[in-house]
């Protein structure tokens, strides 16, 4: 760890170096492809090519389709876009007076953050009594591993009819879908721990309840913030599946809903804020990471 | 402090037996050091001592009654890897011990409790010449530095027997004598009952009252794991004389060392000084 952590800052100081002043003219050597670093502005111009490149595309499509019929509703221009989206966000829905962007996020994001919410409390407490609990683990384990790969969209059915159509039946697909994964993911991250912490931990007087809370809980926190952030993929799935079939709100539901009308205007700015959502969601995520457990971050914590 | 009886002790793997025939007496306050060849089960007899591991057979009483099969506060330990928390500080990893004695809901003492504790903590940060790293977290403290973390935290739970797991294999020579130093005067001054592992003949001499061989003695060509090892050779060390250089070679050939001579050297230049 010590070593990962000092060559991972050498590392970010000669990039940091090279981006803040003029490297010193050096022998130009040819360095094996896997060696060559990639300084912070190459880095930044390479990680920003794809987007570019989907965008001229894109642009170049739409032109070519809108040159020919000017009422295309297939690839919109980003004018038309923008307009739709804007309309959304800002001009009052003629029937209901919401915002609809807005009442759309909102009602989406409260569905996403309990469902996530309600499996990482599931993945934290089952996950570390599987995990650190013999007796526990020989009792829920196999029960878990088996229920973890139900394929959670062919539950969805069942919790309509067993829980009807409002939100306790999106919440519950969105917690049932992505639970099982973490909670084995934590219980399995909990077995690794080096059996000499938990040994010195006892010959300090720990008990199972203080080792639980002073060894276990902080030693598995990073890695359940790293599971909540892969959980968020398929958790954004099982919403809009959920939204798709029935709800009265939510990006899902909009996207959707507008399908029929093939307002791609409205989808595509649609797609773009939701990966906009998720994007953000996960860069939050990390900097809670950096911030509960500075000591699994070595470089960002000096 | 507290005595050490194993007797007739006896470990198996399934059919492969490490461990046969193991009787020891160790009384307190005594410096065991346990050489022997890898894989001969010296680490599985401190791990047995420890609680980690329990005997197939035989007896071991630690202090006034037959070990407790988990790990206690009554024995300490410090490993080669592994022997401090590295999600706390070196502070953090000091203060815990308190923490963890006081065994309440929130598994933290509070006031005065925690000032206290915080003091012994700083003294002890001191002793071990710490107090410079007191607010480091172990990835960004060195080999040494964690170790004496480790010994500083082990010391502070304040163990009737303080078990030790090759504790300076991964260190440089000269932290390891820098080590050996402190190491010596913390067990004169607490005077608790040691047993370390080593692979180090001189360090082991260097170190212990006594040193201990494991060895197996005897050997089944057809299956080799069907006898296991015993102590072979326990020699008592003088306190004022150490060893002499006829034992070290001695223990050395029996351990199978590839270097007798640089063992040799080792304790020779400790019984210089």
């Amino acid at each position: 760890m010590l070593v990962k952590g000092m060559s991972a800052m050498n590392a970010v100081s000669e990039a940091g170096g090279e981006g803040t002043r003029p490297s010193p003219p050096r022998p130009k050597a040819r360095l094996r492809m896997i060696n060559a670093k990639v300084s912070r502005g190459g880095a930044l111009f390479l990680g920003g090519l794809p987007f570019l490149f989907v965008a001229i595309a894109y642009l170049i499509a739409s032109a070519q389709r809108l040159a020919v019929n000017p009422s295309d509703k297939l690839l919109p221009s980003p004018v038309q876009m923008w307009s739709a989206f804007l309309d959304l966000a800002t001009v009052p829905d003629k029937r209901s007076g919401d915002l609809i962007l807005w009442v759309d996020t909102y009602a989406s994001l409260l569905r996403l953050f309990a469902g996530v919410g309600v499996a990482t409390l599931a993945a934290l407490s089952l996950g570390v009594a599987i995990g650190f609990i013999p007796r526990v683990r020989a009792f829920l384990l196999p029960f878990v591993t088996v229920v973890c790969v139900i394929p959670p969209l062919a539950l969805l059915p069942i919790l309509f009819i067993a829980l009807g159509l409002g939100e306790t039946a999106k919440i519950t697909l969105i917690a049932i879908g992505v639970a099982p994964v973490m909670v084995r993911d934590i219980a399995n991250r909990v077995m690794e721990l080096p059996s000499e912490l938990v040994a010195k931990a006892q010959t300090l007087g720990g008990n199972s309840w203080t080792m639980i809370l002073r060894l276990v809980l902080p030693q598995v926190m990073p890695r359940l913030i790293t599971c909540v952030r892969l959980a968020l993929g398929p958790a954004w799935l099982f919403l809009i599946a959920a939204e798709a079939i029935a709800s009265t709100e939510g990006l899902g539901y909009r996207i959707f809903l507008v399908r029929r009308y093939l307002s791609m205007d409205v989808i595509l700015p649609y797609v773009a804020w939701i990966t906009l959502l998720a994007v953000i969601t996960d860069w939050l995520l990390v900097r809670l990471s950096q911030a509960v457990s500075p000591w699994a971050h070595p470089v960002e914590a000096r | 402090m507290s005595r050490i009886v194993v007797h007739g002790l006896e470990k198996s793997y399934g059919d492969a037996r490490v461990l046969e025939r193991v009787n020891v007496i160790a009384e307190a306050g005594e410096f065991l050091s346990l050489v022997g060849a890898s894989g001969c089960g010296k680490s599985t007899f401190l791990r047995i001592l420890l609680g980690q591991e329990q005997q197939s057979s035989g007896v071991v009483i630690v202090g006034d009654g037959p070990i407790v099969p988990e790990p206690t506060p009554q024995r300490g330990i410090v490993f080669q890897r592994y022997s401090v928390f590295p999600h706390l500080t070196a502070i953090q990893n000091l203060l815990l011990v308190e923490d963890f004695r006081s065994g309440g809901p929130f598994g933290r003492v509070f006031g005065a409790r925690r000032r206290n504790a915080r003091q012994e903590a700083e003294a002890m940060l001191e002793r071990v010449g710490l107090a410079h790293a007191r607010d480091l977290y172990p990835a960004s403290l060195s080999g040494g530095m964690q170790q004496r973390l480790a010994i500083a935290q082990t010391l502070l739970g304040r163990p009737q027997i303080l078990l030790l797991d090759e504790p300076f294999g991964a260190l440089d020579p000269g932290i390891r004598v820098e080590m050996h130093e402190l190491l010596t005067e913390l067990w004169t001054e607490h005077g608790m009952t040691v047993v370390m592992v080593t692979h180090d003949i001189g360090e082991a001499f260097k170190l212990g009252t006594r040193v201990l061989v494991f060895d197996k003695v005897r050997h089944d060509p057809q299956f080799p794991s069907a006898y296991g090892a015993t102590i072979t050779y326990d020699l008592k060390l003088d306190r004022k004389n150490r060893a002499s250089p006829q034992d070290v070679a001695k223990v050395a050939a029996m351990v199978g060392t590839a270097r007798p001579d640089s063992a040799i050297a080792t304790t020779a230049s400790q019984r210089r000084a």
